[in-house]
């Protein structure tokens, strides 16, 4: 009987099973819950033309432990390779991949001891006695946050081992299209094969190439989770959700934070909302060098580091000192030691990503890539999951689904929060024209906000629709606090095709700002203002 | 006593109270529309402005103190995530109010200037039906006016239920006089299991007061149980007491004072044990009835419930008298919800005056209480579905989870639960959905409306997590074992 994300249970009226928690659950969200009994027997059956894996899953990522785990349900003979190369500051970690270990994970916890310290704030006003000053200490976050990390560190490994899945913690490169060999930290040559393989290496931070010193004297989001000491003074330079996210919870604990960016925040995002989500920002706190590009990182003899740097609107050089510079520029593929050459893996020359087709393979049979190593796809960990889970299911389960792209919803854990889910704006317009768009939008103020008089200029709205007759929803865009609560369950009703009727048929949760969305109904067409008012 | 009566006062609706949405709304189609809006003080003298239950004794300062609890755990939790302030950190029931009700009175006074703006009449006055088409509005100094009008709105609503105790008037409070005490109200009993009973019994003990709830049966009659035994059992490891199956039967004041110490004595519902107990407060929710006795229904001749005293209505909220009309608290098999109001009265006076014909959808009406660990649901609840359908023909997915703000604190690792019912003869439809954890509201509203689209279980594998929130979770849960109720 499967029991795989998606799969139906057997309906032939046998017994069921007695097991009420069968273990197949997202990897994230199953590591926050009691430890699922042991995988079904059956593993280990070993593989034909005498490899010795059916699959070999390279990256113990997101997508890469999906998958492994996956397919060790359907009982075949897995291995995964997971290897760190340390970053430049020489900064490594455990299972898991990026999200766990240097991405949602700590980034969130990071973002919710920001979030405390306004809410230490609100409190005051709710009536707690709170005695002044409040200090923020980076060693007590860092250290809770870094060993809640290396539990799940612990929890993958004792997971792979209850599945029985082969863990090699070793960096492999292709030598065949079914070959696969490393050296282990201990310098000993393993060669595995397998029929199957699964490129799953993810991505690293780019540094920029053309700023002197920011190699030696620069750091990344590689580092920032690992970091035991404060960072004290920093600049991020990028203007991605990465550098957002990083500068508004170092704002948010009280240190001097500066964001550089060269032009438009959060390239590809609705540009209305991410213009909202910097001025928020700034208005918390965060220091903006916009139109800025650096040019040189240079060590100061107290330590600090000198960061000079061009003002393209002003066209001046000018130069200040940060404790720590932050480069959140972009991230690139790591493909470098794979050899993909060598077995003809095509990737994109301009990217360096893999190229792959609707069904995750790569140019060369057997061989596929899930995650943020391939091309075109949002770099996430839920996407990199389920389409991990869905290739398992097609290789051994008799599966024909494959991964759905579309509507995939996301958030940015700025200090006020992002959500959204299908098209911008401007994507919406472009796709369709401006007249055959209908944009629902709102201002407007949580009730926790009111009492403890905070500012929500910048908490916004909006729902952009087809024009036409049945007015179905083409994106959803919400900017407030626990925004990826509020999106996630609209974007089911995206999914199902949901039409702004459908909205305003769906009586609000009182009192939410989620309401808020089955209330739109003042268009920017209209000109009208969008400010809501009352209850 | 001046009767006034003219055809000048003539309006086309005449709107006796409430929510201001539907008054608006008549008054946008250029109606002449008045408002009639009275608040019998309690027993204890609490009275309050413009806006009805939701505004001032309910839904939002309840969100508000409620808010105020949930602070004081992110205090607790801010120190595991480096924050570092005294020790010993107290609340101040005074200054949490004093801030609760300005924001409330600053809402009476949007309303008041809302229907300023919208050319809408308002009195202060208690209406009641003197005959066909005429209401007569009495006001606090007790000058009574004649109004006539085409139609009426009755939108009165509701007002807490007292035990009929010796005691109960004199000594105890309702929700109706706790938002607004002007001293904190210290060991508290709160007597209902209603979500009245237990949201304000969860805020009061999250401001670090004594609590008990005195409990006459189950918890939150109606709802969802197995979700209502896991709301308990929080707030029982959270410090607040019960005691099961009694019911009080008389309240004495031992000490005059703000607060007070009043005794309480209850009786088993199981035999013939009696308990005593002291309280600062003793907070009655065990119900609440609609304000239908006492404004002239008889004289119009429009049914009501004698035993429930609700309205029956029509699915255009009609009563039996065609020009008069009902919505809110006060109709009978109808939820209690101010969104469902709002909505019933927008969509009743489009189809009053702008020729609409929707009616107001009271299927799959999502709600939330707000206890200290939230609850959202939608839909049915377990035990209905499988009434409803038959246990064979239902599905129910299921998971724990953990919200990751939750892990460095160390606290609840296995306490947050989702729960899915799908209907297997329709295409493995959504029939239900339930959440318990942070933010319940924020998350169910989405999954509410994906409900309202026709969810199946198939569009629910479809669609990609958020990564990472809560909200994820309710699309990953994995399947329940039948038989396993609860």
């Amino acid at each position: 009987m499967l029991r795989g994300f998606g799969a139906r249970p057997a309906r032939d009226g046998s017994e069921r099973t007695s097991d009420p928690l069968p273990s197949l659950e997202g990897v994230i969200a199953h590591l926050r819950l009691l430890p699922p009994p042991p995988a079904a027997p059956g593993a280990g059956s070993g593989s034909c033309r005498g490899r010795s894996y059916d699959l070999l899953v390279i990256g113990g990522g997101s997508g890469g432990l999906a998958c492994a785990k996956e397919a060790a349900q359907f009982g075949r003979k897995v291995a995964v390779m997971d290897y760190v190369e340390p970053s430049p500051q020489g900064t490594s970690w455990g299972l898991g991949g990026t999200c766990v270990n240097v991405g949602c994970i700590p980034k969130k916890l990071m973002h919710q001891a920001a979030l405390l310290g306004s809410a230490l704030k609100d409190a005051q006003h709710y009536g707690w006695n709170i005695s002044q000053p409040v200090h923020h200490t980076w060693s007590v976050m860092a250290q809770g946050v870094q060993n809640y990390v290396k539990s799940l560190n612990w929890g993958h490994r004792v997971q792979l081992q209850e599945k029985k899945v082969k863990y090699f913690n070793i960096k492999g490169s292709f030598s065949d299209p079914h070959t696969v060999c490393g050296l282990t930290k201990a310098g000993k040559e393993t060669v595995v094969t397998a029929d199957n393989i699964v490129i799953a290496t993810g991505g690293r931070p780019k540094y920029p190439m053309d700023v002197a010193g920011a190699l030696e004297y620069g750091i990344t989001s590689d580092d920032l989770f690992w970091l035991k000491e404060s960072p004290g003074k920093t600049l991020v330079v990028g203007a991605s959700y990465v550098s957002l996210e990083c500068a508004g919870f170092l704002t948010g604990i009280g240190l001097d934070t500066t964001v550089m960016m060269r032009s438009v925040p959060l390239r590809g995002f609705d540009q209305q909302m991410a213009s909202l989500v910097t001025e928020h920002m700034e208005s918390y706190g965060t220091k903006f060098l916009k139109r800025c590009f650096p040019t040189k990182v240079e060590k100061l003899k107290s330590n600090r580091l000198q960061v000079t740097w061009k003002n393209a609107d002003l066209d001046t050089e000018e130069t200040d000192s940060f404790d720590t510079v932050m480069w959140a520029v972009g991230r690139a593929p790591d493909t470098k030691t794979l050899n993909l050459e060598t077995v003809g893996v095509k990737t994109n020359s301009e990217t360096g990503k893999i190229i792959v087709d609707a069904s995750e393979a790569t140019s060369v049979p057997h061989i596929y890539a899930v995650g943020d190593i391939t091309e075109g796809r949002p770099e996430l960990t839920p996407t990199a999951i389920a389409a991990g889970k869905l290739l398992a299911q097609r290789l051994f389960g008799q599966s024909s689904e494959l991964m759905d792209y579309d509507n995939v919803p996301t958030t940015v854990f700025a200090p006020l929060e992002y959500g959204c889910v299908g098209l911008s704006e401007e994507a919406a317009v472009q796709r369709y024209g401006s007249d055959n768009i209908e944009v629902y939008h709102a201002f407007y103020k949580p009730l926790e906000f009111t009492v403890a008089e905070r500012d929500a200029t910048q908490c916004y709205m909006k729902m952009v629709c087809l024009r036409e007759r049945e007015q179905r929803i083409l994106g959803l865009h919400f900017i407030g606090p626990n925004a990826g609560e509020v999106i996630q369950g609209f974007a089911l009703g995206i999914k199902c095709g949901a039409t702004y009727p459908q909205m305003m048929k769906t009586v609000g949760i009182h009192p939410t700002c989620a309401e808020e969305v089955t209330k739109l109904h003042i268009t920017k067409r209209s000109g009208l203002d969008a400010t809501v008012t009352g209850c | 006593v001046t009767a006034y009566m003219s055809k000048n006062s003539s309006y086309d609706a005449s709107i006796v109270v409430a929510t201001p949405s539907s008054k608006i709304e008549a008054a946008k189609y250029e109606k002449k529309v008045m408002v009639l809006d009275f608040v019998t003080p309690t027993p204890q003298g609490s009275s309050w402005g413009l806006g009805g239950t939701c505004v001032n004794v309910g839904c939002i300062p309840k969100k508000l103190m409620h808010q105020a609890a949930l602070l004081g755990q992110a205090l607790q939790d801010s120190r595991k995530f480096g924050w570092q302030f005294t020790e010993e950190v107290k609340h101040n029931w005074m200054t949490m109010t004093e801030s609760v009700q300005n924001y409330i009175g600053s809402l009476n006074w949007g309303y008041r200037v809302a229907l300023r703006d919208n050319k809408v009449t308002y009195e202060n006055a208690y209406g009641e039906f003197v005959g066909p088409h005429t209401i007569k509005a009495t006001n606090k100094k007790g000058i009574e006016k004649l109004y006539t009008a085409e139609r009426f709105i009755i939108a009165t609503g509701e007002r807490p239920r007292y035990l009929g105790i010796p005691g109960d008037k004199e000594y105890c409070l309702s929700s109706d006089d706790l938002f607004s005490l002007p001293y904190c109200p210290g060991k508290t009993l709160v007597v209902g299991a209603s979500y009245v009973a237990l949201e304000c019994a969860g805020f009061l003990a999250g401001l670090g007061l004594d609590v008990t709830v005195m409990v006459r049966s189950i918890l939150l009659r109606g709802f969802d149980q197995d979700m209502a035994n896991r709301i308990g059992e929080y707030m029982k490891e959270h410090g607040v007491n019960f005691i099961r199956e009694f019911v009080p039967i008389k309240v004495e004041q031992v000490e005059e004072g703000t607060p007070g110490i009043l005794k309480v004595t209850a009786k088993s519902t199981a035999g013939d044990q009696m308990i005593e107990g002291e309280y600062n407060t003793v907070l009655l929710a065990i119900g609440r009835d609609p304000c239908t006795r006492k404004i002239g229904l008889d004289k119009v001749g429009v049914n009501i419930n004698e035993k429930t005293g609700k309205i029956p209505v029509n699915d255009e909220e009609q009563t039996n008298v065609s020009y008069i009309y009902a919505v809110g608290d006060i109709l009978q098999d109808k939820l209690e919800l101010t969104p469902v109001a709002i909505q019933a009265g927008r969509l009743l006076v489009r189809r009053l005056y702008a020729g609409a014909t929707t009616k107001c959808d009271y299927v799959n009406v999502p709600t939330t209480v707000f206890t200290p660990l939230e609850y959202g649901a939608c839909g049915y609840s377990e035990e209905t579905a499988v009434e409803k359908f038959g246990e064979e023909n239902i599905e129910v997915y299921h998971s724990h989870f953990w919200p990751l703000e939750w892990t460095v604190p160390s606290r609840d690792n296995n306490k947050c639960y989702a729960k899915i019912i799908c209907n297997i003869q329709d295409n493995e439809r959504v029939i239900g959905f339930h959440v318990l954890g942070p933010n319940a509201g924020e998350v169910t509203q989405g999954f509410a409306a994906a409900i309202k689209c026709g969810l199946t279980k198939e569009q629910l594998d479809n669609t990609v997590g958020i990564h990472p929130v809560c909200a994820e979770v309710c699309i990953q849960s994995h399947l329940k074992a039948h038989g396993i109720l609860g």
